[in-house]
């Protein structure tokens, strides 16, 4: 469990002021010259030691990705900061966003040092207006007091940061959907390689990294790899932001090590599912593009990378989205799939036309409107899907039904059959 | 150079290529639907999937993953026949499957990779989209509910064709291509999407439901609606041409076809002379070939040479026109003149008059000057090249004419000749910089009082720039007529002591012979002048003749064209000429024999070889080498001459600028939708 001294996001229910004078309160800000004077690679090599992996879904080890980063290049270099959190279930950006904005500006500062760039373009999603405008105060108090900008923090290091503000499409937080939308064109995917890396935005080296991963790197610095390697587990280090939502009595963000039981989760910080552990049917660990996990299994998997790996499922943004026994399961993952039919960009032929499909055929298996056989389609269809596609879209929109399928296919043969029982064969016409 | 792999066959190809490459470069058979040659990587079919040893365990379009030394590819494992077939399944399952009633049927991407990689039955049980259909204009017909949404036309059209007409609106399964707002293509390269288009989706407006593609004879040609020399292949049914398509000529046209050139063929079936006429007492009437004959014998009968002119038109194949100057000889005339215009060609020397950089040498280029020449409308294709070459990057671009958007960035230098004495001093220095430097001068610049002075101010511009060396030749005459560098070619001008046309005209001549001349104002033909007209459509110059000789059009005669670039090629008759029409040169020959002064071939073959005793370049066919200039001396011309009129487009409307086009009510079409001058509303 994570002790009090060892929270990074300390205004993350915004009890204190979120700007400046707060933040400079809660530690932000502090010698961060010095930080930026061990040196681009010092940097880069402790948050590798840190053992930090990227918060937005993958896990990909964020040191690396920033020593991808070009060591010197002719044209300039970005870091583009993912704040465009659109995973249903998921909303721990949003209240570091709009409570501790300072952490992430900062963040920005030593990352965007730490890779040679020469701007921070946040892209914030666009229904979060409120979180917006607190980010955008947040980055021109920095400004004026010269902690960003020209001399950054006196160090001799000029650092922009811009904010820009999306339109409204989940596509958008895909890594390179999100550059093109930035760019002022349409959120299509681009295809790797070329990775960001080399080019990325406006065809400049680039890398783009999630909300959380930026705002926690300033603390890695202030306190050592060390100390983040100490929290969580084995290759699975540090703490996260959990998001609980869904049928338990507390719905709450809530701040942990990784590796912490599900179990434990739940009932000590969202005051456990509505009518006790045993009235949970299932849960979705990681937003809602992982696959469903049953209760069978939530009862002692632990909360990381690997271990939700192992049970077929997998981390993600780490949105626990809990179902208990009044939950339609079924139901619960149509409607996913209809998101992920809306969502697709349209780009590319099997994301386009196979949640559409999935998402037809999951309707009428809500209704037990179908044949037993057409579940094994279903599957066939969502792994025609995984793996085809540009983006890893078409990944989330076939993982949900994979996991329906595969822990709660007795539901969905039983409500084939309970549809055939209740509406005999109709006759044909003489 | 890369060591690949592919299914146990060991290739090299250059770093940077696609593995899709390297699989053809290892004969295999890549399925594909977005990727296309000449356009960019959009890899969203995901029809073109390999499995890669060493790389993600999963399949990976081949058409966006660069090769690397070393790579083992699979083409056929069951990953990758998994992939395709699953890919397969989804492109069909909105598809409308109406390929009976669908005009690409038999000539279908879907159908044929549907048949090699697909499943045998479908298990799609729901409602398939269905989307409303666009309207882009008379050239181009649309079955939206078809589209697989490969994205090639709008690739085309913004990167080759270079208008930012078409585009992808909506998103998802809703994902629709289209104008957004309904607008007809503005494009002169439109027709290109309908080849593209590996589906159903973009068909032919004027060839819908006419004929399969099984129906059709294919025979090579040459098109001669433009200077180019665009290569095409005339599908014809029995006497009918209904469908010109281009062929891959990768020094002239690539694989594009200026719509024109592609649409214009009903005008072959409109207006056409189909037997020959005499005029008696004014008016015309049907005659027999030996009437006709007869009634220009007796005209003839007693004229001198001096007396007798002849005008070759604008698509006139070289045969034809060599032999009516041997007939013009044998009858001591040399009145002859091929510049209907009026252009001051310089016929002395033939890098005076020709593309001397050649199309191909475009793309070389880094620097260009555009002299009294919109090449978007004057040659369609042409301008494509150009455009490519600029989208490369680094090379300015200089335009003195009319201000007009050429589909890439020009630097307007002024609109009259006069500029050439004083060239804007930083573009000047751009040119004189650039190691391979281009001048192109278009027909407006020399059909005009002072033509000959243009194309001497040119030429000196070109030398002084460094535009002539003995490896880069950079002066350049950009034609608009086919028939016209095979006319020069042959010498088909007037000598020092002969009239030129304008005097043939004003009543220097009693019988004037025009073959196929129709672009002139005939009313400047003397009262008294005896007209013959050879031709084939019933345009200006058949309704001022005399006697009608009706000839055979393109299609209709194997003809040899030389184009801008004077490269010399051949096309082959497709169907025969309607009626009593007969090939041009057969028509002469037997003229000839008439009056006595038979010509001295009786095959084509024969008169081919009399074409290469007259100029050898006539016995190259299709291949031109490059050559720098050697003679730095430029043609004759007045320098003070320059005027400052500005000049004056040589093409006011692209789509009806012949016989041809003008008798074909698609272009007609064309005209009224692309009229440059709004039509008037008519009053409430």
């Amino acid at each position: 469990m994570l002790l009090d001294k060892d929270r990074i996001f300390t205004n993350l229910y915004g009890l204190h002021d979120p700007l400046l004078k707060g933040a400079r309160a809660r530690g932000d800000w502090d010698a961060t010259k010095a930080i930026l004077e061990k040196g681009r690679d010092a940097i880069v090599e402790e948050v590798k030691a840190s053992g930090l992996r990227g918060r937005g879904g993958a896990g990909f080890p964020t040191g690396l990705k920033w020593s991808f980063m070009p060591k010197q290049s002719d044209r300039p270099c970005y870091l583009v900061v993912n704040a465009d959190e659109s995973e249903p279930g998921t909303c721990k950006d949003r209240d570091i966003l709009r409570h501790d904005p300072h952490k992430l500006i900062e963040g920005c500062l030593v990352a965007g040092f730490a890779m040679g760039a020469c701007a921070a373009y946040i892209y914030i999603r666009g229904e979060f207006a409120n979180e917006a405008k607190v980010l955008q105060a947040a980055i021109d108090e920095a400004y004026a007091a010269g902690l960003i900008g020209k001399e950054a923090c006196g160090s001799g290091y000029s650092f922009d940061v811009f904010l820009h503000r999306g339109a409204g499409a989940y596509i958008c937080g895909e890594e390179t959907g999100l550059l093109e939308s930035l760019e002022g064109k349409k959120g299509l995917p681009r295809l790797k390689p070329p990775f960001p890396a080399a080019v990325g935005l406006y065809g400049c080296p680039s890398t783009v990294n999630n909300v959380e991963s930026i705002a926690v790197a300033p603390t890695i610095m202030r306190r050592g790899a060390a100390w983040f390697n100490s929290l969580g587990r084995p290759r699975n280090s540090g703490q996260k932001v959990f998001c609980i939502s869904g049928h338990v009595n507390k719905p709450c963000n809530v701040e942990e090590e990784l590796g912490i039981p599900l179990r434990e989760l739940i009932e000590r910080y969202a005051g456990g599912v509505r009518g006790g552990w045993d009235n949970l049917l299932a849960v979705i660990p990681g937003g809602a593009s992982v696959p469903v996990i049953p209760k069978s299994v939530c009862d002692d998997v632990l909360m990381d990378f690997d271990s939700l790996r192992d049970v077929k499922s997998g981390l993600g943004t780490a949105a626990v989205i809990v179902m208990d026994k009044s939950t339609d399961i079924i139901k619960a993952i149509a409607r996913l799939s209809k998101f992920y039919m809306h969502e697709s960009c349209g780009q590319c032929t099997p994301c386009r036309e196979g949640t559409g499909w999935m998402w037809r055929v999951m309707t009428r298996m809500v209704a037990g409107r179908a044949e037993v056989g057409e579940i094994d389609t279903l599957d066939q269809v969502t792994r025609q899907i995984e793996g085809h596609t540009i983006c890893a879209l078409g990944d989330a929109a076939a993982w949900p039904i994979q996991g329906l399928i595969r822990h709660f296919r007795p539901e969905m043969e039983q409500r084939i059959a309970a549809y055939k029982a209740r509406a005999p064969m109709p006759m044909a016409a003489e | 150079m890369a060591k690949v792999t592919v299914d146990g066959i060991e290739v090299e190809v250059p770093n940077g290529s696609s593995v899709l490459q390297a699989c053809e470069a290892a004969g295999k058979e890549i399925p594909r639907f977005c990727y296309h040659d000449r356009l960019s990587i959009a890899g969203n079919c995901r029809m073109c999937l390999v499995e890669i040893e060493k790389a993600p365990p999963k399949p990976i379009s081949s058409c966006t993953y660069p090769v690397a030394d070393g790579m083992v590819v699979h083409t056929d494992s069951p990953m990758v026949r998994n992939g395709r077939r699953g890919v397969m399944e989804f492109l069909l399952i909105n598809h409308p499957l109406d390929c009976p009633i669908c005009d690409q049927g038999g000539e279908c991407d879907l159908q044929d990779q549907a048949m090699g990689y697909g499943m045998d039955h479908s298990r799609y049980a729901e409602n398939k989209r269905a989307v409303k259909d666009k309207n882009l204009g008379p050239l181009v017909k649309t079955v939206m509910t078809r589209c697989i949404h490969c994205t090639r036309c709008i690739r085309f059209i913004a990167e080759v064709a270079g208008v930012p007409d078409l585009g992808a609106t909506s998103r998802g399964e809703h994902m629709e291509v289209g104008t957004y707002v309904e607008k007809a293509l503005g494009s002169e390269l439109s027709g290109n999407i309908i080849d593209l288009c590996p589906v159903g989706a973009l068909t032919s407006k004027p060839y819908a439901f006419v004929a399969r593609p099984w129906e059709l004879t294919k025979i090579d040609s040459i098109d001669v609606l433009d200077a180019v020399g665009t290569n095409i292949r005339v599908d014809a049914r029995g006497p009918e041409v209904l469908r010109i398509l281009p062929r891959t000529n990768e020094d002239v046209n690539e694989e594009w076809l200026a719509d024109k050139s592609r649409f214009a063929l009903d005008g072959l079936r409109r207006r056409r002379l189909d037997r020959p006429w005499v005029r008696r007492d004014g008016k015309l009437i049907e005659a027999s070939w030996s009437e006709a004959f007869a009634a220009i014998a007796e005209k003839l009968h007693g004229l001198t040479g001096d007396r007798i002119g002849a005008i070759a038109g604008d698509l006139c194949d070289a045969e034809s026109m060599l032999a009516l100057k041997e007939l013009m000889a044998s009858l001591g005339s040399a009145n002859l003149d091929c510049r209907q215009d009026g252009a001051h060609l310089n016929a002395s020397r033939r890098d005076f008059y020709t593309f001397n950089t050649t199309i191909a040498g475009i793309e070389e280029a880094d620097a260009i000057l555009l002299i009294g020449t919109n090449p978007r409308r004057e040659a369609p294709v042409l301008n494509a090249r150009i455009r490519k070459r600029w989208l490369n990057g680094n090379i300015p671009i200089g335009l003195i004419g009319t201000e007009t958007d050429v589909t890439y960035r020009v630097q307007q230098l002024g609109h009259g000749p006069v500029v050439l004495n004083a060239l804007n001093e930083a573009f000047a220095g751009k040119l004189r910089n650039a190691k391979k430097p281009m001048i192109i001068v278009g027909q407006a610049a020399l059909a005009r009082p002072d033509g000959a002075a243009v194309l001497a101010a040119a030429w000196r511009l070109a030398a002084s720039v460094g535009a002539l060396t003995a490896e880069w030749h950079g002066f350049n005459v950009l034609h608009t007529a086919a028939a016209r560098v095979g006319a020069l070619d042959l010498g088909f001008v007037p000598g020092a002591n002969d009239k030129s046309m304008a005097q043939m005209l004003d009543g220097g001549v009693d019988v004037l012979w025009l073959l196929g001349a129709d672009e002139f104002d005939t009313a400047r033909i003397g009262d008294r002048t005896f007209v013959v007209y050879q031709g084939h459509h019933g345009d200006a110059g058949a309704a001022r003749a005399d006697v009608i000789l009706p000839g055979a059009a393109y299609t209709e005669k194997p003809g040899t064209y030389v184009n801008t670039e004077g490269r010399v090629q051949r096309g082959l008759l497709a169907v025969y000429p309607p009626g009593d029409a007969r090939e041009d040169w057969k028509i002469l020959r037997a003229f000839s024999e008439v009056i006595g002064h038979t010509l001295p071939y009786d095959t084509i073959d024969a008169l081919r070889k009399r074409l290469e005793l007259v100029n050898p370049v006539f016995a190259r066919i299709g291949f031109l080498p490059r050559f720098g200039a050697t003679d730095q001396a430029g043609p004759a011309g007045d320098p003070v001459a320059l005027s400052d009129t500005p000049f004056v487009p040589a093409i006011a409307d692209y789509y009806q600028t012949d016989p041809v086009s003008r008798a074909s009510p698609t272009m007609a079409a064309c005209t009224a939708t692309f009229a440059t001058t709004p039509l008037v509303a008519a009053a409430e």
